[in-house]
């Protein structure tokens, strides 16, 4: 491999790694949470790129303005199916178990109701040519993309930062990770900070959505499966409900899955197979994942 | 200022609380004992509305059936729960911080937590050590401290001296009275029946659920009544 040939790769797998992390986060904070794997996420990916897909053919929106309103209403619909298919279950002290059931079930409604709606065939998702045009840096050609989203997402995963470690909202949700009756005792509203939380994690997804399909431009009702499962082992892989270690397990399995298959192309056919190795291996030697919680309580 | 009029509480088929009645003045110290079992800490879950109830339960008059627990807080009630529940994965300066998070003063909430600091000097030392590294003594003062970040008229405490060394118990109860000359009005329980009677101006001593005995606390520090009731039938082998 020549070393220009490195550097796109290089480019491509960071440009991967940082887009699982962004999904893998809203993983890790809904199970820090509700310790529920919120499996209908990856079909939040989906909604993201579709209403902006739609944005931009229908309402003929300027595609900044139409992915914006993708995201804020990717944030709405992650808060609706909090309110309808979680919320009633938890308000009623109904076991985790049936919480994951109404997970998968909320996952199915949404992909079958995209097919129903959009229908199977492949759209092709609009790229802006700001984003499309392509930089040539000696022998590389790179397209704008691969340089500028890993910078945009790491200004994103800085503001989430912010937003978890340094702001009320994001003090009562680490609280709630903990202990509800005594966030409550705290004056913390949990419904109000849950909704937050799946307004943070869905409007991540939904950006996300956008990024993956700006990379892999055919979109479909089902496409958010494969994204989505990988983001869940990214989360794993990275201890879930940590949400530093979302964003590593994010960075090595994009890094991975790129980086892998550019020294072994061979084994390309093997590509969607990597996540699962990792997690396998991974998780024989540390069962909580890389930065998963060690339990450290006194009484 | 608070008052439970006839206060049932069920547990699926345990009847945990059997019609307690009980005052709580303002700027007083009232001390319910009794012992293991015996409903105190389902008696202060009901005054929060953690769990369901009968009969009444008010505030100032106001009554607090449809308050829900992250409202009571906002009324000038807080409690510290029994065993401490400090957030073990935040640290001590965010334990302190959520303790006011109801608040929107910021000016005074700094105000008051240097004077945390000042009643509690261990926990400014250690502000940025995680909640769950801190020693049982420490979780304890941290799960006072953030109690009182909430500036709460009304304090709630639940068995704040367990599980501590003799000395330290001695601290807390010290803590006890300073808040209390803070105008904090103070409902205690305690397994410390004798301390904390002394420090009480009223107390009640609760038997599986009933108040066996009530008085002013001088009162029933040395009555053989309450040492019989509070340590159960066994005394009398
Ligand atoms: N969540 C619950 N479910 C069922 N029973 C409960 C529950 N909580 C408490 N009880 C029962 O209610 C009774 C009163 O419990 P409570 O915790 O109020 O006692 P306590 O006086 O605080 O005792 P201790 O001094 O040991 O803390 C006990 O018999 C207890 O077993
Ligand atoms: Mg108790």
């Amino acid at each position: 491999m020549t070393l220009t040939h490195f550097f796109q790769h290089l480019a491509n797998a960071v440009y991967l790694g940082s887009l699982y992390a962004l999904i893998a986060i809203g993983y890790t904070m809904v199970y820090g949470i509700l310790r529920l794997i919120n499996f209908a996420h990856g079909e939040l990916l989906i909604v993201g790129a579709f209403i902006a897909y739609y944005g931009i053919l229908i309402f003929h929106l300027p595609w900044w303005l139409s992915f914006i309103i993708a995201i804020a209403l990717g944030a709405l619909v992650g808060m609706s199916l909090e309110r309808v298919a979680y919320r009633p279950l938890r308000e009623r002290g109904a076991p985790r178990i049936s919480l994951l059931v109404s997970a998968i079930g909320a996952s199915f409604f949404l992909q079958n109701l995209g097919l129903v709606i959009i229908g199977g065939r492949h759209k092709s998702f609009y790229r802006p040519p700001f984003f499309a045009q392509t930089l040539q840096l000696g022998d590389v050609t790179v397209m704008n993309f691969l340089f500028i989203l890993p910078i945009i997402t790491i200004i994103i995963l800085g503001i989430v930062f912010l937003l978890v470690y340094r702001s009320k909202t994001g003090m009562a949700m680490r609280a709630l990770a903990k202990d509800y009756p005594t966030a409550r005792l705290m004056g913390i509203n949990i419904n109000r900070i849950i909704a937050y939380t799946f307004a943070l994690g869905s409007a991540l997804a939904a950006i996300g959505g956008i990024m993956y399909a700006l990379r892999y431009p055919a979109i479909h009702p089902l496409a958010g499966v494969l994204p989505g499962l990988k983001c869940f082992i990214a989360a794993v892989v990275g201890g879930i409900g940590n949400v530093p270690g979302a964003v590593l397990g994010g960075f090595i399995l994009g890094m991975l899955e790129i980086m892998g298959i550019a020294f072994f192309p061979h084994l390309a056919g093997y590509r969607d197979a990597i996540a699962f190795i990792v997690l396998i291996i991974i998780l024989s030697f540390k069962p909580t994942g890389l930065l998963g919680e060690q339990v450290v309580e006194k009484v | 200022m608070l008052e439970l009029k006839d206060v049932h509480v069920y547990y699926e088929g345990i009847h945990a609380l059997k019609g307690i009645s009980l005052k709580v003045e303002e700027a007083s110290i009232v001390t319910l004992i009794g012992a293991n079992g015996a409903g105190k800490s389902t008696t202060l879950k009901a005054i929060c509305n953690m769990v369901p109830y009968e009969g009444t339960i008010s505030l100032r008059g106001q009554d607090l059936r449809k308050i829900k627990t992250h409202e009571i807080v906002r009324l000038g009630m807080t409690m510290v729960p029994e065993g401490r529940r400090i957030f073990t994965n935040l640290n001590v300066m965010e334990n302190l911080l959520l303790g006011a998070y109801a608040r929107r003063e910021s000016k005074k909430v700094e105000e008051d937590l240097e004077w945390v600091f000042s009643l509690f000097p261990r926990l400014k030392e250690r502000h940025k050590q995680q909640g769950g590294t801190l020693s049982g003594g420490e979780q304890q003062m941290l799960a006072l401290g953030r109690a009182l970040m909430s500036k709460p008229k009304l304090l709630l405490m639940d068995e704040p001296s367990l599980g501590l060394a003799p000395l330290l118990v001695q601290e807390i109860f010290k803590m006890i009275e300073t808040i209390h000359k803070e105008k904090v009005t103070i409902l205690l329980i305690e397994q410390n029946a004798h301390m904390a009677l002394k420090v009480a101006d009223y107390g009640y001593v609760l038997e599986t659920g009933t108040v066996a005995i009530e008085g002013p606390g001088k009162e029933l520090v040395d009555s053989p009544k309450v040492k019989e009731a509070y340590l159960g039938r066994e005394v009398e082998v």
